[in-house]
């Protein structure tokens, strides 16, 4: 992580340093300031983004400033702000949604469109994309960027030495082959690790909520469910696979992520973003026979569409007209076909509108053996309709809830409580991080 | 007949030489201290704005936390197993040294070393060595399955990371030890010897002793540095887990204040700790000091 960070600063040095060497041309061109989050490679890809954009036309130039991780964005944003020093655009993930939209200092995507003339189409994005960022009335207050959802890594060889050919769709059957995979001697079918990620994915597919009023896009006087349902039957069901040797419990500080014990074929199985596909490409051991596919649902249950998760982006009050246009500029030209498609071609995130997304099937994009299966991702994220229970999560703090949650699935994992107590648990520390939430937002309303 | 005192009577040029200092000190020190401590008795939105006097509201939802307590246990934990490892550890290195044993000219030379690391890349470079499943240590795993796991098991992970902050702090006390055995004069070490006292009882008896105002202050670095100095080992190796179990001080400061966006609860935490160190010094100064010496 800090190797990543260290990475991410050094390049960022650099790319503010190379946009600011001055040209004849840079010296009449408007500035504007861009954070961004992402960090490694695929911070290089927002940097080269950037880079693109100055290339591509001579009226304005994007300052673009890595901020090594997406909560450090949202962190030095916040300070940023308060000293009035903040950038006119910026990166902010899901998690970071709630706290910008109660911030009352953002410039709102629909009225900065508006205001400055943008030739963006709202109904081009996917809907999952779209009603994850908007408000409760509907309305974009960000820009949808960098998109993701979370997919089953499979294994294509281990499966094949049990005799199957394709992904489990259900649970019952990703039991069934875990079981079987362990009797023919593979020593981790599935790695897991205690993100909270996955459970709402799992929630969300299953149509079954996080939390009351909508999962908080109804107010923010919502409590957490966790407790109860879906997720302790679940959850319940790992802490047996785990105990019986069919998971493994893969984090950083074993020695490897799940992304790591999937790439090196030592686990047949993981759940993670669309986004590491990339990463899994780049890093897999020699001749590994391995494909993508939607989360597995649960027998007799009917499947709703999954999260979007990854970032988007914010364009904050309290800048002149001239950066106001470079960032207007910006905006668009990243929403175009080709950029929209460009994103995909050099990092595992999904093409966010269904006119690029269309024209990359049509264009054999998802054949070439590199992308296979990526398309799999728009198909578990546009599955159905969202729901009130699949459009997102919209909770304030809700970083240190996912924390909480972590905590509790750790002390659940290793035998220190029951399932049931340590949700029990979780949802009690977590509504209380709720309230308290509330109570700073006193007198805010969620838009 | 009564002398002239030699005194500044000017006092402005007293204070202007040291104002630079005071400044310093209040800008880094006293300023945002200040700051902590209003912000601990309000709540404010991230972005600023509606501010709320809440009184005492962010002191009483710390001190009815449990979890906060447990946090408070680990630290005492971790401060004084880290203290006695470290500086256990530096003294008989030091003495090893002054003792000129085989090589000691190259150990005296490398055993600083590890102070010059900063605190992440300890944790790091622990992380990768005592990782269960790829580490070196990993191979205690392959006699005994089971046995070193500091992702799943608390004490594992309590055990990682003060020795983590052990490492890093025994070549501090090194030095400091070593300095102090070598202001010892040669003569009372030789007089000892030749009294037909062993090494062992010449340590004890003579040259402990005489470093014990050495020993007095690195207690009281060693513990107020394993308070507020141990964020970054633990930020990389642990993250505070497993289940909470390495959830230090500083580190719970910092989760519910940079990643929760809580800087109000923060604040108040941060006050506590900064007691909770001034409160731990003051008693150090008052019941250990009395067993040093000074000569």
């Amino acid at each position: 992580m800090l190797k990543k960070r260290m990475i991410g600063a050094a390049f960022a040095a650099v790319a503010t340093f190379c946009t600011m060497v001055p040209d004849a041309v840079a010296q009449q061109r408007q500035r504007f300031e861009y954070w961004y989050g992402l960090t490694g490679q695929l911070g290089e890809v927002m940097a080269d983004h950037c880079r693109r954009f100055n290339e591509s036309q001579t009226r304005f130039e994007a300052v673009c400033v890595g901020q090594g991780g997406y909560d450090r964005a949202e962190q030095n944003t916040i300070a940023a702000y308060r000293a009035r020093q903040h950038p006119t655009v910026v990166q902010i993930y899901d998690a970071g949604t709630v706290n910008f939209m109660l911030s009352g200092v953002t410039y709102n995507a629909v009225n900065f469109a508006r205001d400055f003339n943008m030739r963006i189409n709202w109904s081009d994005y996917f809907p999952g994309v779209a009603s994850y960022y908007a408000t409760s009335r509907g309305e974009m207050w960000s820009f949808p960027y960098n998109s993701s959802t979370a997919m089953l890594y499979w294994n294509r060889q281990a499966f094949a030495s049990i005799g199957r050919t394709a992904a489990p769709t259900t649970w019952q059957e990703l039991e069934r082959d875990m079981r079987a995979m362990k009797a023919a001697g593979h020593a981790c079918p599935m790695a897991i690790d205690f993100d909270a990620w996955q459970f709402e994915q799992l929630s969300a597919i299953h149509n079954q909520p996080i939390a009351t009023r909508d999962n908080g896009y109804g107010g923010l006087n919502a409590e957490l469910l966790i407790n109860r349902g879906f997720l302790p039957m679940h959850i319940s069901n790992m802490r047996r696979w785990l105990d019986e040797g069919l998971m493994r419990i893969q984090t950083a500080q074993t020695g490897k992520t799940i992304v790591q014990a999937f790439a090196d074929s030592s686990c047949a199985l993981a759940i993670t973003s669309i986004a590491n596909h990339g990463v899994v490409s780049a890093t897999q051991s020699e001749g590994m026979q391995w494909g993508v596919a939607m989360l597995p649902v649960y027998e007799g249950t009917s499947r709703t569409n999954s999260l979007v998760g990854g970032a988007s982006l914010w364009v904050l009050q309290g800048k002149s007209r001239g950066e106001y246009e470079g960032a207007a500029a910006f905006l668009d030209w990243i929403a175009t076909p080709a950029e929209v498609q460009w994103m995909p071609t050099v990092t595992g995130y999904i093409p966010i509108t269904t006119p690029a997304f269309q024209q990359m099937m049509a264009g054999g994009f998802y054949n070439q053996a590199r992308y296979a299966g990526r398309e799999i991702s728009i198909q578990s994220l546009t599955f159905t309709p969202p729901t009130a229970n699949s459009r997102g999560i919209r909770l304030g703090n809700y970083t240190s809830i996912r924390s909480e949650i972590q905590s509790e699935l750790q002390a659940a994992f290793t035998g220190q409580k029951s399932v049931q107590q340590a949700l029990d648990d979780a949802t009690a520390r977590g509504n209380q991080i709720l309230r308290r939430f509330e109570q700073t937002m006193r007198g805010r309303e969620l838009p | 007949m009564s002398g002239k005192r030699v005194t500044f009577d000017r006092h402005w040029l007293a204070l202007l030489l040291i104002l630079p200092q005071m400044l310093l000190v209040f800008v880094f020190f006293y300023w945002p201290t200040g700051e902590a401590l209003f912000w601990a008795f309000t709540l404010e939105p991230p972005f600023g704005g509606d501010m709320q006097w809440v009184g005492w509201q962010n002191f009483i939802t710390v001190m009815e936390d449990p979890l906060y307590w447990n946090s408070v246990r680990r630290s005492v934990v971790f401060a004084l197993s880290s203290t006695a490892i470290a500086m256990g550890i530096g003294m008989l290195l030091a003495l090893f040294v002054d003792r000129e044993l085989p090589g000691y000219r190259g150990f005296r030379f490398v055993f600083f070393w590890p102070y010059a690391v900063a605190a992440p890349a300890v944790g790091l470079a622990f992380r990768f060595i005592f990782a269960p499943d790829a580490g070196f240590v990993s191979a205690i795993n392959q006699w005994f399955p089971g046995l070193w796991n500091p992702a799943l098991d608390g004490v594992d992970a309590m055990i990682l990371i003060t020795l983590a902050n052990a490492w890093s702090m025994v070549a501090y006390n090194f030095i400091f030890f070593l300095a102090g055995l070598q202001s010892i004069p040669r003569s009372l070490v030789e007089a000892g010897a030749m009294d037909g006292s062993g090494v062992l009882r010449r340590m004890r008896d003579i040259q402990l002793p005489l470093i014990a105002p050495t020993v007095f202050f690195l207690i009281v670095i060693n513990v107020t540095d394993s308070f507020v100095n141990s964020f970054g080992i633990v930020d990389i190796t642990t993250g505070g887990g497993p289940a909470r179990a390495t959830d230090l001080m500083v580190f719970k400061i910092y989760s519910d204040g940079f990643k929760g966006k809580d800087y109000s609860l923060a604040a108040a935490q941060s006050i506590i700790l900064m007691g909770l160190v001034v409160l731990l010094t003051f008693f150090q100064f008052k019941y250990v000091e009395r067993r040093v010496h000074y000569t």
